[in-house]
């Protein structure tokens, strides 16, 4: 549950009083234009920023006092992430997970991670030989491998080609059949219609417009989001 | 032209900043300061020592010698009985004097004797560094002069080249020295002799220090720069880990790291030193000054909260690093840190240097590992404890504020910068 959070850096305002709410095991996307404020939201929301104003709870727990607490049950994806370089993608995925586990443990939810990742033989190359598409998908199975109750997932297949995106986009879907909550965000309009139940329009660091995709092209009158997008924020 | 002033104004930009420009500066200042230091030495070492002499043989040699003494000397106390050597040494000591000379009782007969005549010299010494002995080698060449003008006096004068033969009248004088420092007299060693044997068998400590800052300092802030380049800060960020735990994991990775490299590196240096001490010839034990256990223990721990404390301050500088290149330009100011006090130290003792630069050196934590040994090897605990005191305040302040800054959004939005009123972020900023 989100209530009207905003973020000011100086005397910018990046968010001016963001409020949703998403369900359990959802996929709720957020999107809009570049600058809209959405990656400034989910980094107050994966506590990587401080929150200017509002409040936030996640599964319950508060995002300004409970931080440590909320760090143990979410995961987040930022838009450029890289992995160390110098790691195997195999020792990334294990870094990872010791964060969450120990022993047997660690081995199991790599093992998982390894099949999210889909890299087969080349999770035991060095990171830095992989494509943009592979790193992309060694950190999607980062992020999902521990079953986070809650992934925020910033611009998902930013950068992608046709064919991993679509495999990271099964990825993620899949991963809510075990009970995460989704967050995703995302500028590529006719992605989040593909994977999101909810939607959130965000618009200069306010939300313009909610609800399922459905609804919001029947209250628009529109064949896609891009085009309710434009209408929501028309004058 | 206008293109290739385009491409020149922007690498000029790129290359000028601060962080380039600030060690130049630093370095430029430091070399200002030490020729200050060096022009000192100089004027001191032309000006004739300041000594004191009791007189206690009244023959025609020790007369002349004495001559010599008082015309090519500042002569700031005088007396003929040898029970007031604890008065003259009080009074050279406070005039800033070198030595008191004794010219003992019989110094004439024993060289009419065909015995060389022994000049007893109770050195004053101020301080360990090279700098500090530059007096005492002016009075040591003073020393040489006057057994060269006796021994031609002996020469030219036909009664005494009858009765003194050639070997004794080419060497007419020896010196017994005794030197008094920090409350400690050592008998037979002069202050040089003291001030190159320390500089080389205290060379060990300042050398770690400087390279477990150099290596594991550039390490901390190269990593904080590399987590930014390569987008794996933000990652991190959101582990279920404290952030005072991915301090001390950084920092303690960094010190092992640096330590070990250290060691390896000190593995080849210590044949060099060894071949240093050996040359040196003395065996300073032999006199009473050595470490015992609670030293090397107080020596350890000032080492080991100068590392602490300087990788503390290096991650709160890799706070700053925008990216793996300017990481490697902000090592360059720490890099300075350590190298200054090792110079100065090298040159000057901490005593004798003055107050501002005493007060400029005591900040900087490295300081205190690098002249802990001279210190406790003469007893003075003081300045070694309020060392580590003072080192283990810098540490915790340092890792406090590393843990602080990673808990605030400058980690991840970068440094503000104000412009014309705009708000300008020198980090991508992102929303």
């Amino acid at each position: 549950m989100v209530k009207d959070l905003t973020k000011s850096f100086g005397t910018f305002q990046a968010v001016k009083g963001v409020t949703f709410s998403v369900e359990e095991g959802e996929v709720f996307g957020l999107i809009g234009p570049n600058g809209a404020g959405k990656t400034t939201t989910m980094r107050m929301l994966s506590t990587l920023l401080q929150v200017t104003s509002g409040t936030a709870t996640i599964f319950g727990k508060d995002l300004v006092t409970e931080t440590d607490e909320i760090r143990k049950i979410i995961s987040y994806l930022p838009e450029e992430a890289g992995a160390y370089k110098n790691l195997t993608g195999r020792r990334y995925l294990e870094f990872i997970a010791r964060f969450f586990c120990n022993g047997e443990d660690v081995e199991k939810m790599v093992d998982y991670g390894i099949s999210l990742s889909n890299l087969a033989d080349r999770i035991d190359d060095k990171v830095e030989t992989y494509s943009k598409g592979m790193t992309r998908r060694l950190l999607v199975s980062r992020a999902l491998m521990f079953k986070p109750r809650l992934a925020i997932l910033d611009e998902l297949t930013s950068g992608l080609d046709v064919i991993s995106a679509q495999h990271v986009r099964r990825t993620v879907r899949d991963t809510t059949k075990d009970g995460t909550t989704i967050i995703v965000s995302s500028h590529n309009m006719l992605e989040v219609e593909l994977i999101c139940d909810r939607l959130a329009l965000i618009a200069d660091g306010r939300v313009v417009e909610m609800g399922s995709p459905a609804e919001l092209k029947d209250k628009y009158d529109a064949d896609n989001i891009e085009e309710v997008f434009v209408k929501a924020v028309s004058p | 032209m206008r293109p290739l002033s385009n491409i020149f104004s922007k690498e000029v930009r790129e290359l000028l900043t601060p962080a380039t420009v600030l060690p130049i500066v630093v370095l430029a200042i430091l070399f200002g300061s030490l020729g200050g230091i060096m022009g000192d030495v100089g004027g001191e070492a032309s000006k004739p020592p300041i000594i004191g002499i009791i007189q206690q043989d009244d023959s025609e040699l020790a007369n002349y010698t004495a001559m010599i003494l008082d015309s090519e000397s500042d002569v700031v106390y005088k007396s003929t009985d040898i029970a007031n050597i604890d008065e003259g040494l009080k009074a050279v000591s406070s005039a800033g004097g070198t030595a008191l000379l004794v010219i003992p009782q019989g110094f004439g007969d024993d060289i009419q004797s065909n015995r060389s005549g022994t000049i007893r010299v109770y050195w004053i010494m101020k301080g360990t560094g090279m700098l500090d002995t530059i007096s005492s080698a002016s009075l040591d060449g003073l020393l040489g002069v006057t057994d060269k003008m006796l021994s031609m006096y002996i020469l030219e004068n036909e009664d005494m080249r009858a009765s003194v033969n050639v070997t004794t009248a080419l060497n007419p004088t020896i010196k017994n020295e005794t030197t008094t420092f920090k409350g400690q007299t050592l008998e037979g060693i002069s202050p040089s002799s003291i001030s190159a044997t320390l500089s080389s068998q205290n060379m060990v400590v300042p050398l770690i220090v400087l390279m477990v800052i150099i290596m594991s300092g550039s390490t901390v802030i190269a990593s904080m720069g590399l987590e930014k380049e390569n987008k794996t800060l933000e990652t991190l960020l959101t582990m279920p880990v404290k952030r005072s735990h991915i301090v001390i994991g950084k920092l303690g990775g960094a010190a092992v790291v640096g330590l070990l490299m250290a060691f390896i590196y000190m593995l080849g240096m210590s044949s060099y030193l060894n071949s240093l001490q050996g040359s040196a010839g003395l065996n300073l034990s032999d006199y009473g000054i050595g470490l015992e256990t609670l030293d090397f223990v107080l020596v350890g721990l000032s080492l080991f909260l100068a590392v602490v404390a300087g990788l503390g301050l290096c991650l709160v500088i890799g706070v700053f690093a925008r990216d793996y290149k300017s990481a490697q330009s902000l090592t360059m100011p720490i890099t300075f840190l350590a190298m200054i006090p090792m110079f100065v130290l090298m040159m000057k003792d901490f005593a004798t240097l003055p107050g501002a630069v005493q007060a400029g050196l005591f900040a900087i934590p490295f300081t205190h590992p690098m002249m802990a040994m001279n210190n406790l090897m003469f007893g003075d605990y003081t300045l070694v404890v309020a060392g580590i005191v003072y080192e283990a305040i810098f540490a915790s302040a340092m890792m406090a504020v590393a843990v602080i800054l990673f808990k605030k959004d400058i980690l991840v939005t970068g440094r503000k910068k104000k412009r014309e009123g705009k708000e300008v972020r020198t980090w991508p900023r992102r929303r």
